[in-house]
């Protein structure tokens, strides 16, 4: 069910201060994207504008396309809450509700989307989305256990788990690896590559390497300087990008030449 | 959730106590000592002054009748008066703070709020004579509504009064007492209720009501409860808006809408101490002990629902 992305002129305010300005982008379906750049140029931002959370903070707001397989997020009368349903989102900090065990944790979102399901089914669902995430193992003894009790690693593949489940058409992942060891990261990464199969999916990274190695295409933001907007300067297939930039900026700030 | 810095100086091998620390310390443990020695006063003195109202025959007792069914009914109509004023408080009291913590706009919640903590300002002799005066008429129509509808239940056996001071409508001013007491505790925890599980649900595709109910309600409610509990403690120990508006005295019946009522133990000091003389004095502090253990075990039962399910408050 992975679908294509399109942004067209966006430009993403926090009140009065844009944030980032111009982005023109074509994201294909069952691919990685990696966005990669420097620290405030607008890579959350312009994350969190793709399923509508950017305007939940108060006075945040966009102006511009974003399409999502023909139909523009931000369209009259789109309901943003639709629009989340469809588009998972894994933050940078592992979110688990503390008050839910690990099962309700994961089965959270399809619970919302208010389809009465059957125990087995939902119990199946469970296990499959955890080993989706790759965590079945470590938790299938304690599923009714809270899940702030696991580690940091292991929570931030629940809240993978818990994105999966309800199966969304494109999956948003704000530097998921940032807070895990080696071993937790390349987890992720594998998973990555095979939700790819079925997702559309966009990861912000600090880690070239990590953005080297998953990523199908990769987008460079950059800002001019101190509140200037940040921009995106190329988007190019991953091998070209790490290559043969076109642009000196992304070479400069992937050889390590930035700033 | 927060990473703490690991401690960058080396385990003292000899820790050095600053001064600073050191009357801090005992500024704290000061404190800590004298609270509980003002406690252990009060609990002394309830307890030696009740002694010979517990041991006296019960023909001493005021009315002859012995010191259970004389405290009894004052029990009785205290958590009567009380658990009415709960029901009525805590829903409104959630409701106003959700709304104003995430729904009102930010201007239009600001006032509320200062509002709300008005209402906590208004001594309680006026709540008193606005129970008596205005709101103990209006509620006359309900009384009788009560009765004819609601008569198979023992609490609304009736006759209905005529009058309106009558135990529910001593409740429902308690309740508008306690209602700032719990919305503004509701209040502070729903709005620290942190912004990543709230995210978490929004971007799950939860509506708002949805989202409260996944990451603020669950987040505050041992909040909501401790902030029920005062407004309890309040509610049992109020006084005067008893007073004023109950005429109470008859004996322990759950009727809430008739004529006859029992009194509560705060208000039942109030009117008989200053005529009381030798063992009345006594049987009216027994009935404070009777108080006093209420208010414990409600804190106390406070205490336990809090903790237990500690591990799933989102504390760790
Ligand atoms: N809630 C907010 N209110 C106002 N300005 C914000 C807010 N969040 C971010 N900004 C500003 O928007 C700009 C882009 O921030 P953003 O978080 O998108 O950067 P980023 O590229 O994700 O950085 P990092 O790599 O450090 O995560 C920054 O100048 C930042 O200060
Ligand atoms: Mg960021």
């Amino acid at each position: 069910m992975a679908k294509r992305i399109d942004v067209s002129d966006l430009d993403i305010y926090y009140g009065n201060f844009k944030a980032v300005e111009g982005v023109n982008i074509s994201i294909e379906p069952r691919s990685i994207t990696a966005l990669i750049g420097p620290s405030g140029c607008g890579k959350s931002t312009f994350l969190r504008s793709l399923n509508r959370m950017h305007e939940v903070i108060p006075g945040a707001r966009v102006e511009g396309k974003v399409v999502i397989d023909g139909q523009d997020l931000y369209g009259a009368g789109v309901d943003p809450v639709d629009v989340r349903r469809q588009i998972g989102m894994v933050f940078q900090r592992p979110n688990p509700f503390p008050t839910m065990s690990i099962y309700d944790n994961v089965v959270a979102g399809v619970r919302l989307n208010s389809t009465k399901m059957k125990k087995s089914a939902m119990d199946d669902l469970v296990e499959r989305s955890l080993k989706g995430a790759n965590l079945w193992n470590e938790v299938k003894d304690r599923l009714n256990r809270p899940g702030s009790g696991l580690s940091g690693g292991q929570q931030q593949r629940l809240c993978i788990a818990r994105a999966i489940a309800v199966e969304p058409e494109v999956l948003l992942m704000d530097e998921p690896c940032s807070a895990l060891d080696p071993i937790s990261t390349l987890a992720i990464e594998d998973l990555m590559t095979e939700l790819k199969e079925r997702f559309t999916i966009v990861i912000v990274t600090h880690n070239m390497q990590q953005a080297a190695r998953v990523s199908t295409s990769t987008g460079f933001f950059n800002l001019n300087g101190v509140g200037q907007p940040g921009r995106l300067i190329e988007f190019n297939p991953t091998e070209k990008i790490f290559s043969n930039p076109e642009e000196k900026a992304t070479e400069d700030y992937i050889s390590g030449r930035f700033g | 959730m927060t990473a703490t810095k690991a401690p960058t100086e080396p385990p003292a091998q000899r820790t050095v106590r600053r001064p600073g620390d050191r009357i801090f310390a005992g500024a704290a443990r000061g404190s800590g000592i004298f609270i509980l020695l003002v406690l252990a006063g009060v609990a002394a003195f309830l307890i030696s002054e009740a002694i010979p109202a517990l041991t006296a025959a019960s023909s001493e007792i005021p009315d002859g009748k012995g010191l259970g069914p004389y405290i009894g009914p004052l029990v009785l109509g205290t958590l009567l008066g009380a658990v009415i004023a709960l029901l009525v408080a805590t829903p409104l009291a959630v409701g106003i703070a959700l709304f104003i913590t995430y729904y009102a706009p930010r201007r239009i919640a600001a006032t509320m709020g200062y509002v709300i903590d008005l209402l906590a300002a208004i001594p309680s002799v006026v709540y008193g004579f606005w129970g008596l005066a205005v709101l103990a008429p209006k509620l006359v129509p309900f009384h009788a509504w009560a009765a004819d509808h609601l008569g198979f239940l023992p609490f609304f056996a009736g006759p209905a009064s005529a009058s309106g001071r009558t135990m529910l409508t001593v409740g429902i001013v308690l309740g508008v007492m306690i209602l700032p007491i719990i919305s503004a505790i509701s209040r502070e925890v729903f709005s620290q209720a942190p912004a990543l599980h709230r995210e978490a649900a929004l971007a799950l595709g939860a509506t708002r009501w949805e989202m409260i109910k996944m990451a603020v309600l669950p987040y505050g409610k041992s909040g909501v409860i401790a902030g029920s509990m005062l407004g309890l403690g309040r509610a049992l120990g109020e006084t005067m808006a008893v007073a004023i508006i109950l005429s109470g005295g008859a004996g322990a019946t759950v009727n809430l809408i008739s004529n006859s009522n029992p009194s509560t133990i705060a208000s039942n000091i109030a009117l008989r101490f200053p005529e009381a003389t030798g063992i009345g004095v006594n049987t009216l502090i027994a009935s404070g002990l009777a108080l006093f253990l209420i208010t414990l075990a409600v804190n106390m039962l406070a205490r336990w629902i809090v903790n237990r399910r500690a591990d799933f408050s989102g504390a760790n």
